[in-house]
């Protein structure tokens, strides 16, 4: 039989104590009403303030060496302060892709004096990082990104346009994918290298690009002959691919894959607890449908986290748990319409607030991080189907 | 269970998924005309006495009491390897509930095929009730089971009944039992058993209160497996036939929307392999010996992964016949012997609905949502 997914690991029981104490924050967070749970928190959330509290508390860069400032916990630690602060919708979004994607890559490619620079404000919870992939032509074929490093004198010039990058304008740091070479015939994945840009830079103009809500996360970044010294090529150069294409597991099977809408099922289940004569046997039938998906969800996501602690790259799986986590989350909205009775209002407390956030952030959550269908197609080439 | 010095107990599972897939592997032929209008009545005896060969039929049952002794996880092994091969034997009702169930109540457990149902109280009327009267020599035991998986080849049902309220295992003999033959959409025997007779003293033991709620968490989890196994099964048939199967000059599989589909497949297929180990991790006791099926994270668990199995097997069966087109459609394609097993056993133990309300009520009554799917309700948030 085919082996689709690692064996389930259960969480080692150090983290328990952890996870009473990261419960016992959020409560007091919530009671001090310093943030009201919310949606898709982890990138609509943008909280300099939570992040520093978290920072202090040893909560971010919890996997990096304590030698850069970080906390040398394990992967399944960080999963569980993750996991938790997702469940409350917490504003996590300002150091979301510093701490999950940027510090793992600096640590695995990064100089000695790129990890002394960036680590230490990425675990203080006030170092922001927005990735720079996707460009106008180049969104599901990232290996047709057409901005381009030009080998200068002591560097590079980066010149093109990124976009649908989150966050960009509040950012330190935006990482970017950009040719530096010719495809190797046609392997369009070689020739490619990251860069560390800083921002603000003169050379680098970020602009707007406005959610349907109106919000703004989104930024299209034009980079315009921006120089950048040798000493910020993240790894080597020509490895861009490898590089950004390594830590997707980790990317793919987190618990922001399944979560981001469970802000909104936590406030359904609250209020039909309150008003338990409306809850009817068909509502908690729909109910007890989606709990049990959720809690599938979870078992799939720490296999493949306990897969990754053990050093696996189970890709597989972790496109998998995408593929069925980003689902669930548009399900949730389903079974609340169902259940709640109420209309989705904007900015309104409580569940209609939730559900319009919801509504309005869902067409992201299947095409963020490689779409459902890219995902489809990975599985299927496993299965030897292409 | 011979215990290698030198073997991990992931090894010996491993070693133990090896040696019932080419156990249950060599049989797996034996099906070619069982289905109604077939062979009726048909069971897989070769392939039992293969199994009793090897001591896997009464896997996971202590062996002070007569068992082979291992621990669930062992049992959930066989039992998702025998959901693979559609094995035409009561392996799961053997090991997990009839073998458990005598141990359990500290009566001797016979080698063959053993049932256990729980029955349901006079009182409460309707179907599956029996009646338990003490009489002259030891119990009078009335009623009629209905839809007893593999009855009539039972060796032993083990009837839990309720008397005074106490819980009352009562081991019933062949002869003591008749069977009103019926199937599943699998043509696998689900017969009503009339019970009219005299149970004396030795046949009958009084257990635990709360082994009617562990008896009913085992066959639900046994039914995850089964499906577990037959959706990996029905998996790996799609993947071959898509890409053997030509059409307009190239393999199904190379077509996009075929790949979707069987992604689909491979992913709820995956999840209930993850919601059936998850949930065998849960109920097995600490040490790997006994079990856990009592605590209330293990109803949990059974629950969520019962519900996820039926999903999974809903969608695995369209899919997988989808794909393979009118021939998987047929009797003479193996297909129909895993998709018609995930149609049955989806419903069995406890429907998904019955499942869910559970779940749903449960979760209405019992605080924030969060701690509850992290089995961490003493740390309770706000």
């Amino acid at each position: 039989m085919i082996a689709l997914v690692p064996p389930v690991t259960p969480l080692p029981e150090e983290t328990a104590e952890l996870r009473a104490q990261v419960r016992e924050f959020i409560a007091g967070e919530l009671a001090a009403g310093r943030f009201a749970p919310a949606c898709d928190s982890w990138h609509a959330g943008w909280d300099e303030d939570f992040s520093r509290r978290l920072g202090t508390r040893g909560w971010l860069g919890m996997t990096i060496p304590v030698g850069y400032g970080g906390q040398g916990r394990s992967a399944l630690e960080r999963y569980v302060v993750t996991e938790e602060l997702l469940a409350a919708g917490a504003p996590v979004a300002a150091h979301w892709i510093a701490d999950r994607q940027t510090a793992p890559a600096l640590l695995r490619y990064g100089t000695e004096r790129q990890k002394e620079r960036y680590l230490p404000g990425i675990a203080r919870g006030e170092c922001y990082v927005a990735l720079g992939l996707s460009e106008p032509d180049a969104g599901s074929d990232l290996a047709g990104v057409r901005t381009r490093a030009a080998k200068v004198p002591g560097g590079w010039e980066l010149t093109g346009t990124k976009v649908w990058t989150t966050g960009g304008h509040h950012a330190h740091v935006i990482t970017v994918l950009a040719r530096s070479g010719p495809a190797d015939g046609r392997n369009r994945r070689a020739g490619l290298s990251q860069f560390i840009v800083n921002l603000p830079d003169p050379a680098v103009r970020v602009r707007p690009i406005r959610l349907l809500s109106g919000e703004h996360h989104f930024n299209e970044v034009v980079l315009d002959g921006v120089f950048i010294p040798d000493d910020m090529v993240l790894g080597e150069p020509g490895e861009g691919w490898r590089q950004v294409t390594a830590e997707l597991a980790f990317e793919r099977s987190g618990p922001e894959r399944f979560l981001s809408t469970f802000p909104l099922l936590d406030c359904l289940v609250r209020q039909l607890a309150e008003q338990s004569a409306a809850a009817g046997p068909a509502d908690a039938i729909a109910l007890g449908e989606i709990v049990a998906r959720v809690w599938t969800l979870r078992q799939m996501s720490l296999a493949v986290a306990g897969a990754l602690a053990r050093g696996d790259a189970p890709e597989v799986a972790a496109a998998l748990v995408k593929d069925l986590g980003t689902r669930l989350e548009n399900e949730v909205i389903d079974v609340a319409r169902r259940l709640a009775r109420v209309e989705a209002a904007p900015a309104a407390p409580g569940l209609p607030g939730l559900l319009a956030g919801a509504v309005m952030y869902s067409p992201g959550f299947t095409l963020r991080g490689g779409t459902n269908e890219i995902l489809r197609g990975v599985v299927a080439r496993a299965l030897g189907l292409r | 269970m011979t215990e290698g010095a030198a073997v991990t107990p992931d090894g010996e599972l491993k070693l133990l998924a090896q040696t019932c897939d080419a156990l249950f592997g060599d049989h797996a032929g034996d099906h070619a005309g069982d289905h109604a209008g077939g062979r009726d009545g048909w069971w897989d005896e070769r392939l039992w006495a293969a199994l009793e060969e090897a001591g896997l039929p009464l896997i996971s049952v202590p062996e002070v009491a007569g068992g082979s002794g291992g621990s669930l996880e062992h049992a959930a092994v066989v039992l998702t390897c025998a959901g693979e091969h559609a094995a035409m034997v009561p392996a799961a009702e053997t090991a997990l509930l009839g073998g458990w169930l005598l141990a359990e109540a500290g009566l001797p457990v016979p080698p063959g095929p053993l049932v256990a149902v729980r029955a349901r109280v006079p009182a409460a009327g309707g179907a599956g009730a029996v009646s338990l009267t003490r009489v002259p020599g030891g119990w009078l035991v009335r009623g009629r089971l209905p839809r007893v998986g593999w009855g009539r080849v039972a060796g032993r049902v083990v009837v839990l009944a309720e008397a005074g309220g106490a819980e009352l295992a009562v081991a019933l003999g062949p002869g003591e039992v008749t069977a009103v033959p019926g199937a599943n959409v699998a043509g696998e025997p689900r017969d009503d058993l009339i019970v009219d007779t005299v149970a004396g003293h030795a046949a009958v033991r009084e257990v635990a209160v709360g082994t009617g709620q562990v008896l009913r968490l085992r066959a639900a989890l046994a039914r995850v497996l089964l499906i577990s196994g037959a959706m990996g099964r029905a998996l790996d048939l799609t993947v071959r036939y898509a890409g053997e199967r030509q059409q307009f000059g190239r393999s199904l599989g190379s077509f996009q929307a075929i790949q979707q589909q069987v992604a689909e497949l491979a992913a709820e297929t995956a999840a209930v392999r993850a919601a059936a180990d998850a949930a065998v991790r849960r109920c097995t006791g600490d040490g790997c010996t006994g079990d856990s099926f009592a605590s209330p994270g293990a109803w949990f668990a059974v629950a969520s992964a019962k519900v996820q199995a039926a999903r999974g097997a809903t969608v695995a069966a369209r899919i997988a016949h989808q794909v393979h087109g009118a021939i998987g459609f047929t009797q003479e394609h193996a297909l129909r012997l895993s998709t018609t097993r995930l149609w049955a056993w989806r419903d069995e133990a406890g429907s998904p609905a019955e499942w869910a309300d559970e779940l749903g009520r449960h979760v209405l009554a019992g605080g924030p949502l969060w701690p509850v799917i992290t089995e961490r309700q003493g740390e309770r948030r706000g």
